[in-house]
């Protein structure tokens, strides 16, 4: 019996369960490894040797390469623990989160400013604000 | 006997910690966060509890896949700030209290919640910020909290995380844990997070004031019925990570069953990209 996952239907979201935890499992490992500075090192080093180490998908590891975060999460991974690339980075939430959207960095703080993304719209798919 | 005088609700945004931190929390943009907190400093200054029961959810940082614990106490007699990437923030280290802490867990865990016992563990912005919101900003070194703290995390990073009903009835098992502790202790309950937004794809940003409004207004005159809400209305109307509201009823539960004194109210948005807001109830 397939089990209750309502929120399919909520657009632009990717609701991390058990089923992407599970794909995810060794991404999202690999990102927690991010914490240690030394590995950061090695990391930015050489970023494909370093994600070789971890048992994760080539598809896994070509959305971190390239920074796709949107590609990342559904692939398993979770905001909080891709956070910590942006960490590596130097990036702040903000702007990782913004770089999901579509907009420029400096359009996504306007919008913030301005209230934030207007729930009108936004609670179908296919829904027409 | 130990008793539950007030509760504080909170968001939690790490932005509003690295503000401080930074000190730009007299810039503008920050300004009006940190103006919404004036008042409760002061009262925390002159009405401070013995200990606080913070609860708030770990962001991948005590706690990996490894291992995710739905409900986790903090029996411990300190706990280290985790260093979430940026580096640790500069706040005191967070003192437990583990008499009352492991009276908690031995009371909560007979009423059928199943607790994990952590005694080592990092806490991260999810509880230094409410602290740093409520105390201002201090020396890490110098300077420490102004009461032990029991932290309490909450799982609402894997679905399912624990259901509104069912943090609900855990505060209410919390005050009968805190009311059965033999010292007269004066204990506040912290429930953080939210209140609405959303970090991840393309709906990141989103936010939503009549929900929010409404969650206040429910959660101070009608909280057993908005504790029926099912996830999927915080996720659909508040964000993925909205959801973190769940955590504030824990907190609410544990008020007694008259109507509390609400003694701050505040909400603005944004922080970061998170809408704030903050609640002072007392027990009548």
């Amino acid at each position: 019996m397939p089990l209750d996952r309502p929120y399919l239907d909520v657009p632009g979201t990717t609701i991390f369960d058990a089923e992407q935890s599970r794909k995810g499992y060794h991404l999202n490992q690999f990102c927690m490894s991010l914490m240690k500075a030394a590995n950061r090192e090695r990391f930015k080093a050489d970023e494909r040797a370093y994600l070789d180490e971890w048992p994760m998908t080539e598809e896994q590891k070509q959305a971190v390469m390239s920074r796709d975060l949107n590609r990342c999460i559904a692939l398993g991974g979770n905001i909080y623990f891709l956070a910590k690339i942006g960490a590596t980075d130097g990036k702040s939430f903000q702007q990782m989160a913004g770089s999901m959207t579509g907009l420029t960095e400096e359009q996504y703080r306007e919008m913030m400013i301005n209230g934030g993304r207007p729930i009108e719209g936004n609670r179908y798919v296919g829904e027409k604000s | 006997m130990a008793r539950i005088t007030a509760s504080v609700y909170t968001s939690h945004v790490p932005a509003i910690g690295a503000a401080l931190d930074l000190g730009k929390d007299h810039e503008p943009y920050w300004q009006k966060v940190f103006a919404g907190y004036e008042f409760s400093r002061q009262w925390m200054k002159e009405n401070r509890p013995d200990v606080v029961f913070l609860v708030y959810n770990d962001h991948a940082n005590a706690f990996s896949l490894e291992m995710i614990p739905t409900f986790a106490i903090g029996t411990a007699a300190e706990f280290p700030i985790a260093d979430e990437g940026w580096g640790p923030r500069p706040v005191p280290k967070v003192v437990g209290h583990p008499e009352l802490a492991s009276h908690i867990a031995q009371s909560v865990i007979q009423d059928d919640f199943d607790l994990t016992i952590v005694n080592r563990m990092a806490v991260d912005h999810g509880l230094t910020v409410p602290l740093s919101l409520m105390c201002g900003k201090l020396d890490p070194v110098k300077d420490a909290w102004p009461c032990p703290v029991i932290p309490f995390a909450v799982n609402v990073v894997q679905y399912p995380v624990p259901s509104g009903r069912r943090c609900w009835n855990l505060g209410r098992a919390l005050r009968k844990a805190v009311e059965s502790y033999d010292e007269p202790l004066k204990v506040q309950v912290w429930g953080t997070g939210g209140m609405s937004h959303q970090l991840q794809g393309p709906r990141a940003g989103l936010i939503n004031r009549e929900f929010d409004n409404d969650f206040l207004d429910r959660l101070i005159a009608d909280p057993e019925q908005l504790s029926q809400m099912p996830h999927i209305d915080y996720v659909r109307e508040a964000g993925s990570e909205g959801i973190e509201l769940v955590m504030w009823l824990i907190a609410r539960g544990a008020m007694s069953d008259s109507p509390p004194k609400v003694l701050r109210r505040f909400y603005h948005v944004p922080a970061s990209n998170t809408a704030v807001g903050h609640l002072i109830l007392e027990n009548a």
